[in-house]
């Protein structure tokens, strides 16, 4: 049997996105040992992507920013199925978090007096977002990568935990495997971390990084904590289209928010179509006071492309399906027309979006500040995962703790852009201190060789199986087909059952698929370990969504297209029962306190 | 559709390699990385190669292709020539893992050697200071590095003189790091002293070969390197400051 080497630390923390990493920061000072482990090399994690930038009511472009605002905005973009109690906690702590950064070397863009800049961003009632140009993302994960290196803390790069260890209920640790050399490595810890990140590697057109797998959400579900709202998924509305090789790649949002504008091929802005009751008072009634409020003007309204992102993308996908889209299946979203407005339009482009400029001129062939771009939706973040308590970000397995994308609440039913690095940095630095306070106030739980060898054993069966065994990629593939086709942004009972059965007959498939050759870096071998957490993410969300019938948010249903009251008092629940089989609850929400009630009714006019 | 020919450097588990040959159906936008991808679904199942983004923004792909040092994700076939098989090679200033992968920790190593980031007191009493934009846009080009280690990879102090494992040259990305520091205008730490005795600066020889790859088109040599030369030449060796520090002492 392959042996394993083992480790042993009082905080384990799995991954090194901006969560993990503002976790390992936190319990790291707390004085207790904390190990890292990430699959990619560190600095690498999927927050690097991020582009537009971190919310946080500083108030520093608009003095009447606050964050009984910025509550009141989360809650109204979550439709209020959100955690309120995180959703309150976010907004009163992202101000000192987003400081916190600048003490440790970000350098984020200023205002003409000096201070941290913040731009606008669709659902966030004043300019919030805390940016660096539109590549925020590096200089989070690179501010907190730089400050952690300096504290002591272990770092396992190319790691890949596959299972996580319990022990009486409680956690205990976790078995990994190294890609440089495919070894197993046992770690024990008295408390785990789990920031794993998102799932947008079950859908075909995604905009996530390929480590995307959903690997935390099905490590917790596998060692029995509660997954919820995973019904919830966000479609994007802008991904590039073309070429073939990038669909799915992001467009910032920021490219709005500096004025572009969505046009059908008949050159219609259909977006003035269809404001949606609740946000018409905020929402421009012309092309003329939209293009102001992206220029500053705190008298204007804002334009309605900075509507939420669930449905500016379901608008998009309508005048696609009406035939109004373009060459390659999307709308246009054109930033190049300010130059009616602004002198010097091309310049002020490539220096307010300078990845868009390269991404679209390096990979299109296409001039931004010339041509509209033609965009379409992509999968791009999960609203659900791990359930765990506001305050302390425990999941439901004591000493097994979750934060950053991995885990579920603070959003509901969408996410308002911005709000997940702001997510990040609040939560991670929650989770490291409650999980060094567990580490302190709790002996390590024992580690079963029993569990190590049987995850060992199952790791590496697909080496057993090579000869007839069906290619892992093609797996993948299918599966992502039919996430894609069926359980996409648009839903219908018939064919998310039907997703179901392909589900049932894609684990199939990945029980039988195997590979050959070395352990050393297989990519093969790996997509075979990835395909389990793959199925289990995308069965619960398939699960989830056809429990919801109602149409909220990200989760649209074609044969229940509207909001639905009764739907509106709680969460879908999905774990694993005893005989293995998932098991679908309604978890009910908590009665909102009078104050938090108060500050989303003031802010309702 | 076409198909175009990929010579694609192969590791066996002892070490040795060899470049072997895969056709592949190419179309219109690909990059190189989507051609290594189509052969690991297709041909190589355990070909290995790092990636992450595919947006050139993680610094996860980087190799040498037709002998350039490039992101794979960022170089589109339609520079390439597709009549002659396109070489993919992992970095060669790094040692060898398996196929494309190299062994990059060295530069994980580097950066803690270089002191941190000490900003002098907040300026206002909310613990936060004020900056103005064009005193932070030269940080702000550093610190677009995107760490693929291009430039540490072509840099011939590290290439061929390995001068970063016998003598402690941190080579251009932490020349850059470093000047990103240095630069930064709350920043009250000195690294002149050990940029000169134990980063080993004068290593560098000025021939811009890290610019010329940086996929985020930092000037890695006018803005950070050079500057920074002048300011250990002007602290250590120009005799008037020299003078006036000892005077001051
Ligand atoms: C293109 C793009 C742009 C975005 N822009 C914005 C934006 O402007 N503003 C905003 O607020 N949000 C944005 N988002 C969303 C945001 O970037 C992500 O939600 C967020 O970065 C997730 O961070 P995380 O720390 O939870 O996880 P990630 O950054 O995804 O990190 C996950 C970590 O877990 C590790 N890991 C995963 N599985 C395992 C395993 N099995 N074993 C060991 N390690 C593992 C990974 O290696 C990685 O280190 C954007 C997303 C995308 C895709
Ligand atoms: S300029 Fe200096 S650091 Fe850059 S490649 Fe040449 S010798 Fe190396
Ligand atoms: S300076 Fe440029 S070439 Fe060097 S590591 Fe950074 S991004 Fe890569
Ligand atoms: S995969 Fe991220 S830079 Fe190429």
């Amino acid at each position: 049997m392959a042996t394993a080497n083992s480790f042993s630390y009082d905080v384990l923390v799995i991954g090194a996105g901006g969560a993990g990493l503002r976790a390992a920061i936190e319990a790291a000072g707390k004085g207790v040992s904390v190990g890292l482990i990430c699959k990619s090399l560190l600095g690498k994690a999927h927050t690097v992507m991020a582009e537009g930038g971190m919310a946080a009511a500083m108030a520093n472009v608009d003095d009447r920013d606050n964050w009984k605002v910025h509550f009141a905005d989360t809650m109204r973009g979550g439709q209020y199925v959100n955690n309120w109690r995180m959703a309150e906690l976010h907004a009163k702590e992202a101000p000192d978090r987003v400081r916190e950064l600048e003490a440790w070397g970000a350098v984020f863009d200023r205002t003409p007096d000096g201070k941290i800049l913040q731009r606008n961003f669709g659902g966030h009632r004043y300019p919030r977002l805390a940016h660096v140009g539109d590549r925020t993302g590096l200089e989070l994960i690179r501010t907190l990568q730089d400050h952690t290196v300096y504290l002591g803390v272990k770092v396992h790069m190319e790691f890949t935990v596959i299972d996580l260890i319990v022990d009486n209920g409680r956690i205990a640790g976790a078995l990994a495997y190294d890609r440089e050399r495919g070894r197993f490595h046992v770690f024990s810890a008295k408390a785990v971390i789990l920031a794993t990140g998102g799932v947008g590697r079950a859908f075909r057109i995604t905009s996530n990084s390929w480590e995307g797998t959903g690997d935390g959400h099905a490590l917790a579900y596998r060692a029995g904590a509660q997954l919820i709202d995973m019904e919830f998924v966000q479609f994007h509305p802008t991904g590039m289209v073309w070429p073939p090789s990038v669909k799915g790649l992001l467009v910032t949002e920021g490219v709005r928010g500096e004025g572009g504008v969505l046009r059908n091929s008949e050159g219609r802005r259909f977006m003035f179509d269809d404001i949606p009751d609740n946000y018409k008072p905020q929402t421009a009634s012309d092309p003329e006071e939209g293009w102001r409020y992206t220029q500053g003007d705190k008298s204007a309204r804002r334009p309605p492309e900075l509507l939420t992102r669930d449905h500016v993308a379901r608008c998009i996908n309508r005048e696609v399906k009406a035939g109004r889209g373009t060459p390659h299946g999307g709308v246009y979203l054109d930033i190049a027309w300010i130059k009616e407005k602004l002198p010097n339009a091309a310049e002020h482009i490539k220096r307010k979006l300078p990845s868009m400029y390269h991404q679209f001129k390096e990979l299109a062939d296409l001039d931004i500040t010339k041509e509209p771009m033609e965009i379409g939706p992509t999968t791009h973040y999960i609203m659900g995962g791990i359930r765990v308590n506001a305050d302390s970000q425990e999941s439901t397995i004591p000493g097994l703790f979750a934060a950053g994308e991995c885990a579920a609440g603070i959003n509901g039913a969408n996410r308002l852009g911005g709000n997940s690095l702001s997510d990040l940095i609040v939560f991670g630095k929650r989770a490291g201190e409650y999980a060094a306070e567990f580490a302190k106030t709790h002996a390590a739980a024992a580690i079963s060789d029993a569990a190590v060898n049987d995850g060992m054993k199952v790791a590496l069966a697909p080496f057993d199986r090579s000869g007839a065994a069906e290619n892992p990629y093609k797996v993948q593939s299918d599966l992502q087909d039919t996430m894609q086709d069926l359980v996409g942004i648009v839903r219908i009972e018939q064919e998310m059952q039907e997703a179901l059965t392909r589900l049932a007959a894609l684990n199939e498939r990945a029980s039988r698929a195997g590979v050959e050759g070395h352990r050393e870096y297989h990519a093969g071998w790996h997509t075979c370990l990835d395909l389990r957490n793959l199925l289990a993410v995308s069965e619960a969300i398939a699960r989830s969504a056809i429990e919801r019938k109602e149409s909220r948010g990200g989760h649209f249903r074609d044969d229940y297209p509207d909001k639905d009251p009764a739907f509106a008092t709680f969460n879908v629940g999905t774990e694993r029962a005893s005989d293995g089989s998932m098991k679908v609850t309604r978890i009910p929400i908590p009665e909102m306190p009078a104050e938090l009630k108060q500050v989303i009714e003031e802010q309702k006019q | 559709m076409a198909q175009a020919t990929f010579r694609i450097w192969r590791t066996a588990p002892d070490g040795s390699g060899k470049f072997v040959d895969y056709k592949t159906e190419v179309s219109e936008g690909m990059v190189v990385l989507d051609a290594v991808h189509s052969v690991q679904a297709n041909q190589a199942p355990d070909l290995a190669c790092r990636w992450n983004c595919k947006a050139g923004k993680c610094g996860s792909c980087s190799a040498e292709i037709n002998g350039n040092p490039k992101l794979m994700c960022m170089t589109r076939l339609n520079t390439l020539n597709l009549d002659e098989p396109v070489t993919v090679e992992p970095m060669r200033a790094f040692p060898s893992i398996k196929d494309l992968v190299t062994d990059v920790s060295v530069n994980f190593r580097i950066k803690p050697g270089i002191k941190k980031f000490a900003p002098r007191k907040p300026d206002a009493a909310d613990g936060t200071w004020r900056m103005a934009q064009r005193d932070i846009d030269r940080v702000q080009e550093f610190r677009k590095c995107i760490e693929c280690f291009l430039c540490q990879d072509v840099c011939h102090v590290v290439r061929d003189h390995k001068k970063h494992e016998d003598d402690g040259f941190i080579g251009p990305r932490f020349l850059v790091y470093a000047a990103a520091l240095e630069m930064h205008p709350l920043d009250t730490e000195d690294r002149l002293k050990d940029l000169k005795d134990t980063h080993q600066i004068g290593y560098c020889n000025i021939t811009k070969c890290c610019t010329a790859v940086c996929p985020e088109h930092i000037h890695i040599t006018d803005n950070a390197i050079i500057p920074l030369k002048e300011r250990v030449v002007s602290r250590f060796y120009d005799p008037f400051t020299r003078l006036l520090r000892v005077l001051k002492t």
